[in-house]
């Protein structure tokens, strides 16, 4: 296998106004291994996915996808590398005109890769590789448990069958359990692509599981990267104090008094 | 100085405003518009829409067209009673409904129910990361959301339009034969000798292009909201005041075009 990564950000830079989000990033993930990136609320995090999947132009700065450019292609081949890429929202982003079995089914639709008439029986796959039964297929997003929304968010991204996906916070609000189930399922769903992923997380024990790599996240720079395991006993100052969760340190919360 | 360089510069700023706003609006209604002309086409988002803006409007509509009819025949045989009521009744509803208060009642009552759902739904859609989820999935948003939006409002006003010109016509006539007592033959008579394909043709016209309007403010509106379920609401306000004063605006701006020699 060559070294080049699968995906490779340099000097990445987004800002809103004058409210600078993204400060140059530089970050690497090989390909067939997860990375995780933490931070702090409003550090940005789900900016940079959408800046590597194209919803946000960033302002400078360059994102390579098996060595190309993104930025640099015109707007067939940016559709084009968008096929390849599996994305699960924060808060789910079902659409909710249309029931479950349609939600997964969406993207095999519109890249028409399957018939409409065969959509249903695949989406019901799909549906068993995330442990949800047929019938919740019928259902409607409003009608899940925020789990099951997940769930159903999860097997939409994979449904295609993409190499990179990426999870923006896939356990935030879900109980002990079922975020391990989650974090379980993401593993597996990723060993069984071979894809390469990119998963944000605020859960340290869901890190450590879902992660071969992390990165730390903080005023729109990657201040920390090592391997996942690492987390607990990084040696950085402010990767200790995000991941035991301490109010002293090197980041101090800009609250008003 | 200072005062006066202060109120120009608001005026200023309020008039760039505009004009950038009239830019994205209309840089906006070319993309939707061009989306129609290339594959591929979502039938099944058109005929939703055409079912939510046509089909689920005709009950309001009818009832606002049964109505305007009959208070046209009741307000005119009192201003008309002095010269020749009974075919100046017939004349007045069958002209004023189908060329001005047809299109811009449906119009109006259209702006209201389905302006103001669509803002919502594709607002929400905005908000909750739907529109960037159907990006993700191959999907174009405008595509997938306007295109079908604005074609079915182009089609269905008419359609609405043309159901609310016949019982227009039909509520001045009750009025006219079962209050006023007119005659009905001759009532009827006048109807169709007054009826001139010329009025019927230019209100389906302005029915397309209000119908486009309600469409295109619905979308803009809530394709562009942000910040949460505020934002939705705004949308959703904007939305229905914009189409509903852009309808008056262009209904002159049609009828120039029309009648004016
Ligand atoms: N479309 C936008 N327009 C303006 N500002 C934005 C936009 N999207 C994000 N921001 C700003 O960018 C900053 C980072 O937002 P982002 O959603 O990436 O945070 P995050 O790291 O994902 O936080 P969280 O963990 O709470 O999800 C925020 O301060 C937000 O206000
Ligand atoms: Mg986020």
């Amino acid at each position: 296998m060559s070294a080049q990564p699968k995906i490779r950000l340099r000097g990445l830079t987004k800002a809103f106004g004058d409210k600078v989000v993204l400060d140059g990033i530089d970050l690497d993930v090989m390909a067939g291994t997860s990375m995780v990136v933490i931070g702090g609320s409003g550090s940005g995090k789900s900016v940079l996915l959408k800046c590597i999947l194209g919803l946000i132009e960033p302002d400078a700065g360059s994102i390579e996808i098996d060595g190309k450019n993104i930025l640099a292609l015109d707007r067939a081949g940016r559709e084009e590398a968008r096929k390849h890429i599996g994305m699960l929202f924060q808060n789910g982003a079902l659409f909710d005109s249309l029931p479950v079995w349609e939600n997964v089914a969406f993207g095999l639709l519109a890249q028409k890769k399957v018939e409409r008439r065969a959509a249903r029986a695949i989406a019901a796959g799909v549906l068993a590789q995330v442990g949800l039964a047929d019938s919740v297929g019928d259902l409607w997003p409003s009608e899940l448990s925020g789990g099951m929304q997940k769930r159903v968010g999860l097997a939409r991204a994979i449904a295609a069958q993409p190499d990179v996906l990426f999870f923006d916070e896939p356990t935030t609000g879900l109980d002990p359990i079922m975020g391990a189930v989650i974090d379980g399922l993401i593993v597996d769903c990723v060993k069984k692509l071979g894809s390469t992923a990119i998963a944000i997380t605020h859960d340290m024990a869901s890190a450590k599981r879902i992660g071969d790599r992390a990165a730390m996240l903080f005023k729109g720079r990657i201040v920390w990267q090592g391997a996942a395991s690492e987390l607990m006993d990084s040696g950085n100052a402010m990767v200790d104090q995000f991941t035991h969760g301490r109010r002293e340190g090197p980041i101090q919360m800009e609250l008003r008094k | 100085m200072n005062a006066v360089l202060d109120f120009i510069a608001t005026v200023g700023r309020a008039v760039l405003g505009a004009c950038r706003a009239t830019g994205h609006l209309t840089l906006f209604a070319l993309e939707g518009l061009s989306h129609l002309f290339r594959p591929p086409f979502y039938l099944r988002a058109f005929l939703r829409a055409m079912l939510e803006i046509g089909f689920l409007s005709l009950p309001v509509v009818a009832l606002t067209a049964v109505f305007t009819g009959m208070v046209l025949a009741l307000q005119s045989s009192t201003g008309l009673a002095r010269f020749s009521a009974e075919s100046g009744v017939a004349n007045l509803v069958v002209l004023s409904v189908t060329r001005e208060l047809g299109p811009v009642m449906a119009g109006l009552m259209v702006a209201g129910r389905v302006g103001a759902a669509m803002a919502a739904e594709i607002g929400t859609m905005r908000v909750t990361d739907q529109i960037d989820a159907l990006t993700t999935l191959s999907t174009n948003p405008m595509k997938y959301l306007v295109a079908p939006r604005l074609l079915a409002g182009l089609i269905a006003l008419p359609l609405l339009v043309l159901v609310a010109d016949i019982l227009g016509v039909l509520g001045g006539f009750i009025i006219s034969t079962l209050k006023l007592g007119y005659n009905t033959g001759i009532y009827l008579n006048n109807t169709i000798n007054f009826l001139q394909t010329e009025d019927v043709v230019s209100g389906l016209v302005k029915a397309a292009m209000f119908g486009f309007l309600v469409s295109l403010m619905g979308c803009y509106h809530g394709y562009n909201s942000k910040g949460g379920a505020q934002g939705v609401g705004a949308a959703t306000t904007s939305a229905v005041v914009a189409a509903s004063v852009l309808i008056l605006a262009f209904d002159y701006v049609l009828t120039e075009l029309f009648f004016a020699r």
